[in-house]
């Protein structure tokens, strides 16, 4: 193996920056003997498969966004997640691969961030899985960023917060054997209830850049961030927790009607914000919501789709029902999520 | 002398000159998507045509297909983000309509690009004035395909081809981008030319500087 002996030239944990992903992808097979890691492909899937005749769920992404997706695999959850560099999409092959790996004959269900490369990349996946195995894939694009407005005029809303909501919910569905298009229709309705907003106090840094993404004044705050640094809705003076909840809680009730409804509502921090300040504003997004006369069912608080060392945080609200609920407290044992078991 | 076919080795040295090209415009590129991108287009076609290169050096093709088919693979496989799956398509259509052929006539070549394009627009949705490759590869090859309905030389209908691909790349400057992460930016895309755009415009240098002179 190769040892650097030279300091970094940023201030990161790391050898070399073209060797992090394979360096954690090591780090995730030696810490976590309930996951195996195909380091060829780049592929983290579960030690012990699912039974036969179940649905098998894939996802994947650039990765940095740490647990997703990698985390988020183990019973009730994903199968399988293929991992690219940093904020760049897996390419085909790696979904090929991974498709074979976890199907249990049920067919296999991939779950897509929108963004251009992300979809592409797994379209041509499911091509070749079909001309070369059979297997039956479906397909789910999640798109719940509230952040971009003009979505018929650009790529389309970006895939964040909801995504965890998702693999949750469709991991116990999958779990409880449902079929491939019963499975499916549930990720469509998760995607299609759900709506999301971020606030970045700090850019990140890509290992391989070496500097910031963006500059942003430290008395100033990006309202709207996409979990890779992509600007927001408007850059606005910074505020206190109070003011920065209420300009991510407005949006997110102005897209959506979510009285009436059992909700399950994330606050996520971005990677670079500690717990405690998650907990203030949680307190705040919660007062909101009370007053917005909409019920929070179930609520989850903590890192879960991160953007490196950014620091902020991103709400997401789910209008559920009582199958999503259900869904959401079925046990699962990941190493980024686990209750019930 | 007249090019009234382009072989395979011919079309090898193309996709050749083309990692040479974008290699030594990696900076350019790059620069070009820091601007309305996330600053990955110089090294990611750098990094995908230097497999391709690579791979066709350590084994040349026999035919026209197993040339693009394997470029198109070799890109869809290596780079990841949009341009693999653009260019990779792009490569595999062109080889999957040129077939198991050793050379190319220009109606050939014509009909293997427009096939390419094809793929490129059935991947990624693009039309024109989205502010992307599609707004140099439409126009450069509605420019080969009048060029070869009027002569069956190849170097003149690259010529066109490069001519047409440089004034697309240049107009993709005042677009909004519809398309891809840049769209994101809305207006603040316009004032940039398309990273994909100008690497698009390199791939017909690349033809012209193959063929030679008219």
């Amino acid at each position: 193996m190769k040892v650097n002996q030279e300091v970094p030239d940023m201030k990161k944990l790391i050898n070399f920056p073209e060797t992090v992903l394979a360096d954690s992808l090591a780090g995730v097979a030696a810490a976590h003997p309930g996951l195996r890691v195909d380091h060829a492909n780049r592929i983290i899937y579960r030690a012990t498969p699912k039974a036969a005749g179940k649905v098998a769920l894939l996802s994947g992404g650039g990765t940095g966004h740490e647990p997703l997706h990698g985390g988020f695999v183990g019973e009730g959850m994903l199968d399988a997640a293929c991992a690219g560099a940093i904020f760049t999409s897996p390419t085909p092959d790696q979904m090929l691969e991974a498709t074979k790996v976890v199907d249990r004959g049920a067919g296999v269900l991939h779950i897509v961030k929108n963004y251009t490369g992300d979809v592409m990349n797994f379209e041509i996946g499911a091509e070749l899985a079909a001309a070369e195995t059979g297997i039956t894939v479906a397909v789910v694009v999640v798109n719940d960023d509230v952040a971009v407005e003009d979505s018929s005029f650009t790529a389309g809303r970006r895939g964040v917060g909801t995504t965890v909501l998702l693999e949750k919910i469709v991991g116990a569905a999958a779990e409880e054997g449902r079929d491939l298009e019963a499975v499916a229709a549930v990720a469509r309705q998760v995607n299609e209830s759900g709506r999301s907003m971020g606030v970045a106090l700090t850019s990140c840094t890509v290992p391989s850049a070496g500097k910031p993404t963006f500059e942003l004044p430290e008395d100033e705050m990006e309202i709207g961030v996409g979990i890779h640094g992509e600007p927001g809705r408007r850059r606005v003076p910074l505020a206190g927790a109070a003011e920065v909840a209420r300009q991510l809680v407005e949006p997110i009730l102005a897209d959506m009607d979510f009285t009436g409804a059992p909700t399950i509502v994330m606050l996520n921090g971005l990677g670079g914000t500690p717990l405690i300040e998650l907990y203030v504003m949680y307190a705040e997004v919660a007062k909101l919501l009370d007053a917005a006369g909409i019920t929070v069912a179930r609520s989850l608080v903590g890192n879960y789709i991160t953007a490196l060392d950014m620091a902020g945080c991103s709400v997401t609200v789910l209008r559920a029902d009582e199958d999503l609920i259900r869904l959401w407290d079925a046990p699962v044992s990941t190493t980024g999520m686990r209750w019930g078991i | 002398m007249s090019n009234d076919t382009i072989t395979v080795d011919q079309l090898t040295d193309w996709l050749t000159r083309f990692r040479d090209l974008v290699t030594e415009q990696v900076s350019y590129l790059t620069e070009l998507d820091s601007a309305i991108g996330d600053a990955d287009h110089g090294s990611n076609m750098t990094r995908g045509m230097g497999a391709v290169v690579e791979k066709i050096h350590a084994s040349p093709a026999g035919t026209v297909d197993e040339l693009f088919k394997g470029a198109g693979m070799t890109l869809v496989t290596s780079v990841g983000g949009a341009s693999g799956p653009l260019y990779g398509t792009f490569f595999l259509r062109i080889g999957t309509t040129a077939g198991p052929r050793t050379s190319l006539d220009a109606p050939g070549l014509a009909a293997a690009l427009r096939a390419g394009l094809g793929g490129v627009v059935a991947r990624g949705k693009a039309e024109a004035g989205d502010k992307t490759m599609f707004d140099v590869l439409s126009p450069a090859l509605a420019a080969f395909d009048a060029a070869v309905d009027v002569s069956s030389d190849l170097s003149t209908a690259a010529h066109a081809a490069y001519f047409a691909a440089q004034t697309g790349r240049d107009a993709t400057r005042a677009l909004l981008a519809r398309k891809g992460r840049a769209s994101y930016l809305g207006e603040r895309s316009i004032g940039h030319i398309d990273p994909g755009a100008a690497s698009t415009a390199l791939l017909f240098q690349a033809l012209v500087e193959t063929l030679g002179e008219e």
